[in-house]
């Protein structure tokens, strides 16, 4: 069982259909991420990364290739994986525990256990004296502590955090960063971050995977080994970092945001859940 | 920067401000009795409308007739909305349910509750079935619609949200559609009890039989008792206020996790 949370993915493209023809996204992206890895992915806007992550979530399907788990091709969401949005999305009219607790709804746990497993999962991030309170009386860095314990609760092999400190203020996000870490270390489970935050990239991972845009793919993976904790103004942080960046600089063009805003996940499409009878 | 807290310096404290227009309306009112400023048996004098209150009270004659319609009101009222989030929840959930009965529903809809009422005396009669039929409808068609748009407007950060936490169908209904419709549930439950009372009183006189607070005032138009009529009107306007204000404190109570801002996600 000791390499279970093998995440493969194998020429993996996804297009969108749009007016003419179809917009494709990812483009033979290959990569594997071993058990317990800690993986950046980074980019500018435009360049899939997000769409990665929500194909191996399992909230978008039709590709083409292979995302595999373990030898088992993806299919649909699971509570193997688990995920922290940029936007919180806590239950508003739940309480922080009761917001964690979603995430043990549907697991083979007695009652007691479900309470304990919230309880510690409350103190893994460090939110003791906040059970009872609602989302909107907590600030946005709190709010997506709640959203990492709630992701993590149902103890899921891979984590996928999707820029998840993006719309957070610099001291709130650097602090983050760390409590993530040392999150990541006690839990021992593999996590994917995507994001485009060259730094964050590099402060929490074991490797960084670089994409360009139209359409996505990898450019280039570099390795992070550099002990932790890590130094951001360490030479061989900042030598990591130069490595990275250089990697955009080649040409300017993949620096540029895409000539138009592609809504990958259309929110209409998402409200079309309903039941068929 | 006192322009930025005018309620600073106010003359009238800011609770009694609500009351300044209907004692000045009062006094005008009184003011025009004692002077016989009109001579009009329509203008009554305020103390003729009290002692009418007095009467009313003392003789049971208000209570029973409250009683008569508030006890129709809340049989239409339950009845209304029990069908009305049956039938908004099966239209939001399900898309079968809207192809059929959709557009039948929306026809429905434009039609002038007023103009059910002859349909209606004649299959219920003059009596208590067809008021309460008519104001049950009064109450269903803003709890339906209000249902149904809630169901249709749950964020789509939130069911994301549920997907990946494999919510099963009773999850997906029980834990996030109806507590994410249920602002917008509990505003068109708030209006059905509006309209409910309002239907009511419509079905008092448009269906004039049996007793009720519309009754009385009918009777007193009939017998030109305008101290009746006057008395019959303000306590109408009381148990709208009084149903309405009750309303406002559950919602606001249901709803205390929203904050005072708008939720986000």
């Amino acid at each position: 069982m000791s390499q279970a949370g093998t995440l493969d993915i194998q020429h993996l493209s996804k297009s969108y259909p749009v007016k003419n023809g179809d917009l494709s996204v990812l483009e033979d992206v290959t990569l594997t991420i071993t058990p317990g890895e800690f993986v950046s992915i980074v980019g500018s806007s435009g360049c899939g990364k997000s769409t990665l992550l929500r194909l191996i979530v399992g909230l978008e399907e039709d590709y083409q290739g292979q995302v595999l788990l373990d030898g088992e091709r993806i299919v649909g969401t699971s509570l193997r994986r688990g995920i922290v949005f940029q936007e919180h999305r806590l239950f508003p009219w739940l309480t922080v525990e009761n917001n964690i607790q979603l995430g043990l709804l549907n697991a083979d746990l007695t009652p007691g256990q479900k309470r304990l497993a919230v309880r510690e999962h409350i103190a893994l991030v460090g939110l003791q004296g906040f059970e009872k309170s609602y989302p909107h009386q907590l600030s946005g860095g709190m709010a997506q502590r709640v959203a990492i314990a709630r992701a993590l609760v149902s103890k899921p092999e891979i984590l996928l955090l999707d820029e998840p400190f993006g719309a957070l203020d610099a001291l709130t996000r650097a602090y983050l960063q760390q409590e993530l870490h040392r999150i990541w270390q006690a839990e021992g489970i593999t996590m994917i971050l995507v994001t485009h935050d060259v730094e964050e990239a590099i402060y929490l991972g074991d490797k960084v995977v670089v994409m360009e845009p139209r359409p996505g793919r990898i450019r280039r993976i570099v390795p992070v080994d550099l002990a932790h904790p890590r130094e951001r103004a360490a030479t061989a942080f900042a030598e990591v970092k130069q490595t990275v960046l250089k990697e955009f600089s080649g040409d300017s063009a993949s620096l540029a945001e895409p000539p138009l805003r592609v809504e990958v996940a259309d929110p209409e499409q998402i409200r079309q859940w309903r039941f068929a009878i | 920067m006192s322009f930025l807290h005018p309620e600073d310096k106010h003359p009238v404290p800011k609770v009694l401000r609500g009351w300044v227009l209907p004692l000045l309306l009062l006094a005008l009112w009184w003011l025009a009795a004692h002077f016989h400023w009109s001579s009009s048996p329509l203008l009554v004098p305020v103390d003729k409308v009290w002692d009418t209150a007095v009467e009313q009270v003392r003789s049971g004659e208000l209570w029973s007739a409250l009683e008569a319609s508030l006890r129709r009101d809340l049989i239409g009222f339950a009845i209304g909305v029990s069908g009305g989030l049956a039938f908004g929840i099966a239209f939001g959930l399900s898309r079968l349910f809207e192809r059929m009965i959709g557009p039948t529903f929306h026809t429905l809809k434009q039609i002038s509750l007023f103009a059910w009422i002859p349909l209606l005396s004649v299959w219920f009669g003059l009596g208590d079935a067809a008021k309460v039929a008519f104001l049950s409808l009064a109450a269903f068609f803003p709890v339906v619609l209000n249902t149904f748009e809630g169901i249709r407007s749950v964020p789509p950060e939130l069911i994301e949200a549920a997907r990946v936490l494999k919510f099963n169908r009773r999850q997906w209904l029980f834990k996030l559609i109806l507590p994410a419709a249920s602002p917008s549930i509990l505003a068109g439950i708030h209006l059905a009890l509006i309209y409910a009372w309002l239907a009511t009183l419509g079905a008092e006189y448009l269906l004039v039989s049996g007793k009720g607070i519309g009754n009385t005032m009918i009777d007193g138009r009939e017998l030109f008792l305008m101290d009746l009529v006057i008395f019959g009107v303000i306590v109408v306007g009381f148990v709208g206020f009084a149903l309405n204000w009750l309303a406002a404190r559950l919602e606001r109570r249901l709803l205390a996790w929203r904050g005072r801002s708008v939720a986000q996600f």
